[in-house]
């Protein structure tokens, strides 16, 4: 016997089909005993969950406590309908690149990079755009058709525009990696609206990339295109490259 | 016993390259100081708050004797020939030049030995505060006992200092022993220590000594109530190494990460500046009995942690002579290591365990402080969360100083009060399950770990000669150090490097000098 699962109307899946099951960990200002137990049961039911077992809790200090629950939900979602921007260019290797850029886009495209405004972090500009890479990946400075400016961490939005207009930058590079109370929402904003204000948008690529953007944030934002955690250079550099490529 | 079986005479060969390639700088630390350096003095002294447009006083005053051209006598002698004629305070001295209305230049030259005896009082009764907080310390150990090891080391990262202490707090009554305020992402290159209690900052909380004093209060609070002394750590690194070092002294943060390099390196600050400010900056740690860590992690965050093992002994190496001529003793070198070998390679447990134990072999009595996974931690938190447990095993095992521990959700978020007690309980399970393990076993002399030891132990004793020969500063320039090219020019600061003059006076360094027995 086959289990038939209908697109239109998927659930979480536990052990059989469409039982809803999830698990849940969060933390409640509360005591832990058998009241904080309740008050965790009550919120996850309040939030429309059903068929609760709070299963675990345990004293965190300071008057907090962590609970872990197992929770089914009546919730459906269709799978026909869901549409997802992404990156839809494919991805080639280091070779591949060079190859098709020397066939396509026959010259040398700027990219100019920063880790903007208050993050101070280079491990993701690095790790696209300077030679070594990052986890066996070569990063842009070492392909054939790219010319590459990595102006490292912590450059004012202003400072990396006036660079990108210095170097007659064909694609602008801007890095995320801190995003706590959404300061990289605040630094890409700010790029973006600095750029269209000195009508710099459409003249150069505009791209973003760091753990918490995907590409439909970086859509959002006014950005070309956005790269979220578990891309490498090889994913930039091929999006790159179709999109110069005439 | 799990040890390496090691040729000590190839471990004496890499230690002596790296004693030639902090000897050789003596020009510059004895010949030079920097405006961080100054404005640390000024503190010393007691001179704190801010001014104008919330610019901290000390910055003020070493900005009015740049501008005059005198700071290479020293920031002591000109505040010291204030007080004596104007028959004012530190502070009040400060406040007037601060505020525009005192010309420190302007004042006549006071008896020099006035001026000498001044200086004398002044360091001495500010010495004696930092002397005092460090036998605080040292009666708290004795009445709780020792630090565990190794020590659970955990971060809180708010951007909020109140928050951050309910946090501390919640970690400590789960088991930390050692609680590091992350500073906010911004500051290591501001050339200024904000002031103040501060509640907004991004990725972490400014280091100021208000902030200091609130999150000391607050453990000092709960460990006496838990009958266990909680270790505070923060970061002297960046533009104002020294200051921060005199700040957490006076405050009593037990542990500073302290890096001599990683400065130039990561954060690209000029390398004159950095080790002048380091060399201060440790002395001050030394004095006050803080434990300084290193951030030799840095180096594996984007290479890979196989290549470039060596590099991670070498910077260790090197790091441990900065810390002697600073006074630092073994005891208090918490020098840094990290578990980032990609957990998809075969053995790659062997390879860490390895690397570990090289560490313990070559610095045996430093509470070496261990990094953890943050590369391959991939927002699969039930993954991470075992690799954890390795690297929480692998501490155990090879005797490490402090254990940085893991969070489940890195790469996901700074960590939640839930992960941070998660990482705990790992951490104590894994220390608690395996507490004599290493007792238990040997090695082969032949296999797996032992070779790989040799062999890490061998690159990087070449790199260090290598290095020697060269020069540190041209080794830099070349690009030896994590394929970053550095220059003696370049980098944030240099401009606030500056020769001494003949009659150059910093009472501080002289007597912690004479207190650590330095040249």
């Amino acid at each position: 016997m086959s289990i038939k699962i209908d697109p239109t109307k998927i659930k979480p899946y536990g052990d059989s089909l469409d039982d809803g099951r999830m698990q849940i960990s969060f933390a409640l200002p509360a005591p832990a005993d058998e009241k904080g137990k309740e008050a965790a049961r009550l919120l996850l039911k309040k939030m429309g969950l059903e068929n609760i077992e709070v299963c675990y809790y345990s004293d965190l200090g300071e008057g907090f406590t962590h609970f872990v629950a197992y929770v089914s939900t009546n919730a459906t979602i269709d799978l026909t309908k869901i549409e997802v921007k992404t990156v839809d260019t494919p991805v080639m290797d280091l070779e591949e690149t060079d190859k098709f850029m020397a066939e396509n886009v026959k010259r040398k495209i700027t990219v100019v990079g920063a880790c903007i405004e208050s993050d101070a972090h280079t491990v993701g500009i690095d790790a696209i755009m300077n030679m070594k890479g990052y986890n066996h990946r070569f990063g842009l400075e070492r392909y054939q058709y790219f010319r590459t400016i990595n102006m490292g961490a912590q450059v004012p939005s202003e400072e990396l525009l006036a660079k990108a207009v210095e170097e007659n930058a064909d694609v602008v590079l801007v890095s995320q990696v801190v995003t706590q109370k959404n300061i990289h929402i605040r630094n890409l904003t700010k790029l973006i609206e600095l750029a269209e204000a000195e009508g710099l948008r459409d003249k150069m690529l505009f791209i973003c990339g760091g753990p918490r953007i995907s590409h439909e944030l970086a859509i959002e934002l006014g950005y070309d295109a956005g790269f979220g955690s578990g891309s490498y250079a090889t994913d930039v550099a091929s999006y790159i490259a179709f999109h110069f490529a005439k | 016993m799990i040890q390496l079986t090691i040729d000590t005479n190839k471990i004496k060969e890499a230690r002596n390259y790296a004693a030639k390639i902090v000897n050789s700088l003596t020009w510059l630390l004895q010949d030079y100081t920097s405006t961080t350096i100054e404005r640390t003095v000024l503190r010393l002294m007691g001179i704190d708050g801010i001014a104008g447009d919330n610019t901290p006083i000390p910055n003020l005053v070493v900005e009015h004797l740049q501008q005059k051209k005198v700071l290479n006598r020293g920031a002591a002698y000109w505040l010291a020939n204030a007080i004596v004629a104007k028959n004012l305070s530190a502070q009040e001295v400060a406040e007037l030049v601060a505020t525009n209305q005192l010309d420190l230049t302007e004042i006549s030259a006071q008896p020099n030995q006035k001026v000498l005896e001044i200086l004398d009082k002044i360091s001495s009764e500010n010495l004696a505060k930092i002397a005092e907080q460090r036998q605080i310390r040292q009666q708290a150990f004795e009445k709780y006992g020792r630090r565990n090891k190794p020590a659970i080391y955990v971060i809180v990262a708010t951007g909020n200092i109140y928050d951050d202490v309910v946090q501390a707090k919640a970690a400590a009554r789960e088991g930390a022993d050692i609680i590091a305020v992350i500073r906010s992402t911004a500051q290591s290159l501001l050339d200024y220590v904000p002031y103040g209690a501060t509640t907004e900052g991004f990725g972490g909380t400014f280091a100021t000594q208000e902030n200091f004093r609130i999150m000391r209060k607050g453990l000092d609070e709960v460990g006496q109530e838990l009958g266990k002394y909680i270790s505070l750590t923060n970061y002297a690194s960046g533009l104002c190494m020294p200051e921060i070092s005199a700040m957490g002294a006076l405050e009593r943060l037990d542990c500073m990460l302290n890096d001599a390099m990683y400065g130039i390196l990561f954060r690209d600050i000029n390398m004159k500046r950095t080790l002048l400010d380091q060399y201060f900056s440790r002395m001050i740690n030394a004095y006050a009995g803080i434990q300084i860590q290193t951030g030799e992690d840095n180096y594996l965050t984007t290479s890979d942690a196989i290549e470039k093992a060596y590099t991670v002994t070498a910077s260790q190496l090197i790091n441990e002579q900065f810390a002697l001529i600073s006074g630092i003793e073994h005891k208090n070198m918490g020098l840094g290591h990290a578990f980032e070998i990609n957990p998809a390679i075969e053995n790659s447990f062997l390879y860490e365990l390895s690397h570990a134990l090289l560490t313990h072999t070559l610095f045996p009595d430093c509470p070496t402080k261990y990094m953890p996974p943050t590369k391959f931690a991939t927002g699969n938190i039930f993954r991470t969360y075992l690799l954890n447990g390795m690297f929480n095993f692998v501490g155990q095992i090879t005797d490490q100083g402090t254990q940085l521990l893991g969070m489940m959700t890195e790469a996901v978020h700074t960590p939640h009060l839930v992960d941070r007690a998660l990482a705990i309980e790992n951490a104590q399970y894994v220390f608690n399950a395996t507490k004599d393990f290493k007792n238990e076993f040997t090695l082969k002399p032949d296999g797996i770990i032992n070779k790989r030891a040799k062999q890490v132990l061998e690159e990087a004793t070449d790199f260090l000669r290598k290095v020697s020969e060269k020069g540190l500063f041209q080794a830099m320039s070349a690009g030896e150090f994590a394929d970053i090219v550095r220059t003696e020019t370049g980098g944030k600061g240099l401009d606030g490097v500056l020769p001494k003059s003949e009659d150059y006076l910093n009472p501080f360094m002289d007597k912690m000098k004479t207190e650590l027995k330095l040249q």
